[in-house]
């Protein structure tokens, strides 16, 4: 029985850790750096296929547009232990860095994943790590090791160890949409459906801790937020005003949430403070005021407004007692921010001509850069380091997920088996 | 004349009477907009009821009697109204059949709508939920400007998230752009 019942239990992990999204590196591996990632040592040469650990680095290392790993096939050696590794032949390869590790299984399902990180050129150790792991826990501690080396090599700290979440919307002919709400490791694996309905579900976000997500659904027939655990899967319903109750966005001690209602006649931002209920508003203008997001210091917010005619970025005090600033001047169609951890630089979407395109905006020099190409991008979101955002777009006619470096060089594309994929959030990094 | 003048002076109280007006920013754009809507519609509207006074013999049977719903070839049974790009201002061509279907609810007050509002998929998801909900409120002044209650009408905006029309280029999205009035 208990054969019977761990052989079940290893059917479900399969059955949730297949890949839904394949993650295709579509622009840009010029100026990375070269890398060699050496196949990791497995406990009686048995390599579970859906956590190789070695290959899951090299995909993170790529992914982040900072490194060009080296094709396996074009490994010199695959040396086990710190003695074993002969600098000058890496150097011959052309690498800078060279990580090898290995995985010890231990009494009780648990496992042990070392590994050290070499600086090729100076021939000595630059990190070296050991984490213990169960079966599952395999493929985060795989994300772990590979922030921690993107954190020592170029400063920035990690982004791959933590989730996405997203809706996807399907359809089979005929038949009525379909919406779900799932969350997915930063590579597409694991991923776990949160919510399915027959009415739209609608933007998704990450509370500061990782452990919730709020969003809207139409579930009851009108829009209403929710907030949703996703550890107990116990939901709350938080706000249900008449009119529109949309664009939740969590302070950053997670205490209050900026939401837009209508409730007064306009769509404007109000804060609800999460602990006693109460609401304040903070906007009050008979245009449209949407899509606030905090800046970090948790003081102000960055909103869409269309107070000017068309949809510009402003940002307002949390106090309600000033006028907004407003972000934007370039362009009839500058929306939905994303501000980045540092709180230097707003992602946001910017329309013109028919092409809606990701654009960043650096707040202390003013200046706009255009990072995708359109035509329908939407709905950008900063990885937790701000050294990508990610984003909604399409291809082939089909709405897929993507990812661009901040600076625009480097694009990948996270395409779905299936479905309509859109709202990309991408959670804090777990601790 | 006459009914110019009523509309025009109709349209002035009502735009005196709407809260949000009181705005300091909002008194010149609001007023601006709420006027265009009926003023700049006004002069096409009278020409129009004009235009189908004169017609009337060959026109539509316009009846306000409550099985003139479910009549097919009613004026009413037309219960689309659609906006340009990032506007929600209702086009004038279409201030005339919000006006029959006002008169109907007015004529008929334990008759209840829902109005749906809904965008194109161009520009941000909240902002098209912000957009819809205005284009749902245009077609909502303008039924309870003939009469309506505002029990009568429930408001729900899906913004881009429920389309008419799948495609990804001007054909499908005039198409999208919409307020619907769905009679219950």
């Amino acid at each position: 029985m208990k054969r019977y019942l761990s052989g079940l239990i290893l059917f479900c992990f399969c059955s949730v850790s297949q890949a839904v999204l394949n993650i295709e590196i579509t622009e840009g591996v010029e100026g990375s750096l070269p890398i060699a990632v050496v196949p990791f040592q497995w406990p009686g040469s048995v390599k579970l296929a859906d956590a190789d650990v070695s290959a899951i680095i090299a995909s993170d290392l790529a992914r982040s547009g900072k490194f060009a790993p080296l094709p396996v096939k074009d490994l010199i050696a695959y040396p086990k232990q710190p003695e074993d590794v002969h600098f000058p032949s890496w150097r011959m390869t052309g690498v800078d860095h060279l990580v090898i590790g290995g995985i010890r299984q231990e009494p009780n399902n648990q496992y042990q994943v070392y590994f050290r990180l070499f600086d090729v050129l100076k021939g000595e150790q630059v990190l070296g790590y050991s984490f213990a792991a169960t079966r599952n826990s395999l493929r985060s501690v795989a994300h772990r090791i590979s922030d921690r080396i993107i954190e020592s090599l170029t400063g920035l700290s990690g982004a791959f160890d933590a989730r996405i979440a997203y809706v996807t919307a399907k359809q089979q002919p005929g038949e009525p949409v379909t919406y779900l709400l799932q969350a997915a490791d930063t590579d597409g694996f694991n991923s776990q459906n949160l919510l399915t309905s027959t009415e739209p579900v609608m933007s998704p976000v990450w509370s500061p801790d990782g452990t919730q997500l709020a969003y809207v659904s139409f579930e009851h027939g009108v829009p209403e937020v929710f907030v949703h655990d996703i550890y107990t899967a116990k939901r709350q319903l938080v706000t249900k005003f008449k009119g529109i109750n949309g664009a939740p966005s969590w302070s950053p001690d997670g205490t209050r949430m900026a939401v837009t209602l209508s409730k007064d006649g306009n769509p404007d931002i109000y804060i609800l403070d999460l602990v006693d209920k109460s609401l304040k508003r903070i906007t009050r203008h008979w245009s449209i005021d949407t899509e606030a997001v905090w800046m970090p210091d948790g003081n102000s917010l960055v909103f869409t407004s269309s107070r000017s005619g068309k949809p510009q970025l402003y940002r307002v005090s949390i106090e309600g007692d000033a006028r907004p600033q407003r972000l934007t001047f370039e362009g009839k169609y500058n929306a939905n921010a994303s501000v980045s951890q540092d709180g230097e630089t707003i992602s946001f979407v910017h329309g013109a001509d028919n092409s809606y395109r990701i654009a960043v905006l650096y707040l202390e020099t003013g200046l706009v850069q255009l990072v995708t190409d359109g035509p329908l991008d939407e709905s950008p979101e900063f990885s937790p380091n701000g050294s990508m955002i990610l984003y909604a777009s399409q291809h082939n006619g089909k709405p897929v997920l993507a990812a661009v470096s901040t600076d625009g060089r480097h694009k990948q594309r996270l395409g779905l088996s299936d479905g309509e994929v859109r709202e990309p959030a991408w959670s804090s990094v777990k601790k | 004349m006459k009914n110019y003048l009523l509309i025009f002076l109709m349209a002035v109280a009502m735009v005196a009477c709407t809260e949000n007006v009181k705005d300091d920013d909002g008194v010149d754009g609001a007023g601006a907009d709420d006027t265009a809507v009926v003023d700049g519609q006004s002069g096409a509207q009278v020409g129009a009821v004009d235009g189908a006074g004169a017609d009337a013999g060959q026109a539509l049977a316009v009846s306000y009697d409550a099985a003139a719903i479910n009549d097919a070839n009613s004026v009413l049974a037309e219960r689309v109204i659609y906006f340009d790009f990032d506007i929600s201002k209702v086009d004038g061509d279409y201030v005339e059949l919000v006006k029959h279907h006002g008169k109907y609810l007015s004529a008929n007050p334990s008759v209840k709508i829902r109005l749906e509002g809904h965008a194109d998929e161009r520009g941000t998801r909240e902002y098209n939920v912000a957009l819809a909900d205005r284009r749902a409120q245009a077609v909502k002044r303008l039924l309870m400007f003939q009469g309506a209650s505002s029990d009568q009408i429930t408001l729900i905006s899906y913004g881009e998230e429920k389309p008419a029309s799948l495609g990804h280029d001007e054909a499908s999205w005039r198409l999208n752009r919409r307020a619907e009035l769905v009679y219950q």
